[in-house]
């Protein structure tokens, strides 16, 4: 091939156009569509199941909040990340997660196995004010999710729509999506939760979050959700995993 | 290189150049300041104010205040000039072109009013929610058939460098912005929107739109803008043609792999990450050919770097981009990555890249086109010029070292251990010793910030026609001598 040869390239804008979009889609090709095949790329372990619609509303508020901009959800499989964090991340975990909630950046410490390591007044009061319980934090004020219903009437629609894109939400569920929600967020003491349990199984966390018996804030969602991160798997019974 | 020249000169649309051109100031300022106040909010927390200015949802608004604001009106702007004086014709169509003006900055304002409000999708550098995309699709295409319209309909047979740049950027981020966007929204009425892909997809996908961005948005085009105005500004011809093929074709071919080192030990299969490590160690020779070209482009008039601050932009530029386009391939490399991921070491590489690069040859470019663009024989004040110049990379040097030693120092910490073989510091012990470089890092941005503002009054007393005498002077001087 001789230097010229690229002037046909140069003379010809829509074949240079075509030349282009061939030569970037490559790269791509090879990368993402292999992962399709979600058997070679996601180990499946038991355990991980869809969000509630309460932990689904949560989730959604820690990405309104870009929390992602500062927290990571991925422990990777090195020596101190598995000490300070947990065991490192399966693929399994973020699944259900659209998108991915993995992060960039630790201003603040990985998140994906915050769930269950604090209570759930520290959470909240921590969220109020970060300051108070870790004077050197450098973390915004969350306080107006306390004062802020949670919107939890259109949660079957989300529900719906996930299902759309491939998680195994049921017909129950999705009929239930807001039951299932105040329901959690009041906690066995004061109704019942028998059908939440039924449908998201036994371990679901329900109780009032954030302390405020008279209403279902966005705290409630939030902590709901970082109260359930990274506890879906038992280790303990996963073969191979340490 | 033969080519067709025209004896008269074209009726170029510069109105619409001018318009992109203030919009790149104005973006500027604004990303440039929100930049600042999110660095002190790092310093400060009290300045968060929530729910509306909290950092979590301003850092989106400064990522794209900057990135598609300043840097997508820059590019704008000199791709409307370039394609125009380089093909010998005015733009394909004036009515698309300004459609593309009002429909790009309305996109600009949807996205940052949706931050601020919350309305996101979580996707880095990819916010912006489903009925902001389909816009910004529409608006795109427009782009693209002004731009290729313009380049069908040119008076010379070949088609310059820079366009191919340009037109690899168009065409690139507008499949970068299809792939990664898919979703379903929850309620057509309603703002949310669920991405198809999840978990591993999703990453993979979102690092192949967001390494991309940077290598198409913030390196395909601010390339294209270099291949026109180094060599206006230098009056030399471009070092090497067989260069420019070379490095322009492996650039693009292999910086679409180098995605997944952002997801190095990651659940990501470790093929993908060792592909995109791999690809990302070879990137760096196209992006040095770039620069190589660039540089070398003054071959026999270096004398020039010595008195035109406008040029020294330019070349600083370049000097900045060889500089971060060696660091990103030594930190793509997984033993390095381990440490540098998570940290400011990659806050403070991306602005090496952001503030020294694609800064810095834009405004390169602007010196040069404001007096073009409003009929001045000359910029109001070369000195100011130099001002600029200088105290900007005060402030990249400030920010950068600041961030290199903030961010190896919390990768350190993170994995020391005591003697007893635990972790030796607490998370919030790393916060802790951050906050010096914190700060030095919010003046960085300052002196960067204040150097944007002496280029706006230098713009204002050019565009005015106001004459600096002490200068005039100084240059009739030269000539009687």
């Amino acid at each position: 091939m001789s230097w010229n040869s690229h002037e046909t390239l140069e003379k010809n804008s829509i074949l240079l156009l075509i030349a282009i979009i061939l030569v970037v889609l490559v790269g791509g090709i090879v990368e993402i569509i292999p992962l399709f095949r979600k058997e070679t790329v996601i180990e499946p372990v038991e355990g991980v199941r869809p969000y509630t619609p309460l932990e689904l509303a949560g989730y959604n508020i820690y990405i309104r909040e870009g929390c992602y901009n500062c927290h990571s959800q991925q422990i990777r499989p090195l020596r101190d990340e598995v000490v300070r964090y947990g065991h490192y991340s399966l693929a399994a975990e973020s699944m259900y997660d659209h998108p991915f909630q993995w992060g960039s950046k630790r201003t603040g410490p990985d998140l994906s196995r915050v769930g269950g390591k604090y209570s759930d007044a520290w959470q909240t009061a921590h969220l109020v004010e970060p300051r108070d319980l870790v004077p050197e934090s450098i973390m915004p004020s969350y306080g107006f999710l306390l004062h802020k219903g949670a919107k939890l009437h259109d949660l079957d629609k989300h529900l719906k729509t996930l299902r759309l894109v491939g998680v195994p939400y049921t017909d129950e569920m999705i009929e239930n999506a807001e039951k299932d929600a105040m329901a959690q967020a009041t906690g066995e003491e004061r109704t019942d939760i028998g059908g939440l349990q039924d449908r998201y199984g036994e371990s679901v966390n329900a109780r009032d979050f954030d302390g405020q018996e008279n209403m279902i804030s966005e705290m409630d969602a939030l902590v709901a959700y970082l109260q359930v991160l990274g506890t879906m798997v038992d280790f303990e019974t996963v073969e191979g995993a340490k | 290189m033969t080519a067709t020249t025209t004896t008269e000169k074209p009726n170029y649309n510069d109105e619409i150049v001018k318009m992109f051109t203030i919009a790149t100031i104005f973006w500027g300022v604004v990303g440039f300041a929100a930049g600042v106040f999110i660095a002190s909010q790092m310093v400060f927390p009290d300045l968060n104010i929530e729910p509306w200015l909290n950092f979590g949802r301003l850092r989106p608004l400064h990522t794209s205040a900057v990135i598609f604001a300043f840097g997508g009106n820059a590019l704008f702007a000199t791709s409307y000039f370039v394609v125009q004086r380089t093909c010998g014709v005015r733009l394909w169509s004036d009515m698309l072109a300004k459609f593309t003006f009002w429909g790009y900055q309305s996109v600009i304002v949807l996205a940052a009013l949706g931050y601020v409000l919350g309305v996101t999708q979580g996707k880095e550098y990819a916010e912006p929610e489903w009925y902001v995309d389909l816009w910004l699709t529409v608006v795109w295409v427009a782009y693209l058939l002004v731009y290729l319209g313009t380049v069908m309909t040119r008076k010379v047979s070949h088609i310059y460098v820079a366009n191919w740049f340009y037109l690899a950027f168009i065409i690139t981020v507008a499949v970068l912005h299809l792939g990664n966007n898919i979703s379903i929204p929850v309620e057509l009425l309603g703002a949310k929107s669920y991405s198809a892909p999840s978990g591993v997809q999703s990453a993979m996908i979102q690092w192949w739109y967001g390494h991309n961005a940077v290598g198409f948005f913030l390196t395909a085009g601010f390339l294209g803008m270099m291949y026109y105005f180094v060599p206006k500004q230098a009056n030399r011809p471009i070092y090497s043609y067989r260069l420019s093929i070379v490095h322009f074709w492996s650039l693009i071919f292999i910086y679409i792999w180098a995605g997944p080192h952002h997801l190095h030990y990651t659940a990501l299969p470790d093929w993908a990450q060792t592909l995109g490590m791999t690809f990302s160690i070879m990137l760096w020779m196209p992006s040095w050919g770039g620069m190589i070209n660039g540089v070398m482009t003054l071959s026999g008039a270096w004398h020039k770097l010595r008195e035109d601050p406008v040029l020294q932009f330019m070349i600083i530029a370049l000097a900045f981009y060889g500089m971060s386009t060696f660091e990103g391939p030594l930190m793509s490399i997984r033993a390095v990555n381990s440490l540098s991921h998570y940290t400011d070491w990659t806050i403070g590489h991306v602005h090496s890249g952001a503030l020294g690069w694609v800064g810095f040859i834009s405004f390169g470019a602007l010196y040069y086109l404001v007096p073009k663009l409003w009929g001045r024989e000359r910029l109001y004040s070369t000195k100011l010029v130099s001002l600029h110049l200088w105290i900007a990379t005060i402030g990249i040097v400030f920010y950068i070292a600041a961030m290199w030693v903030s961010g190896i120092m919390q990768g350190l910490m993170w994995r020391s251990y005591n003697d007893m073989g635990f972790l030796e510091y607490s998370f919030v012990e790393t916060v802790m010793a951050m906050k010096p470089f914190y700060t030095i890092r919010v003046l960085g941005g300052l002196l960067y910030l204040t150097g944007a503002l002496i280029m706006v009054y230098n713009f204002w007393k050019t565009i005015r026609g106001d004459v600096n005498e002490k200068e005039q002077q100084l240059l009739s001087q030269g000539a009687a001598a």
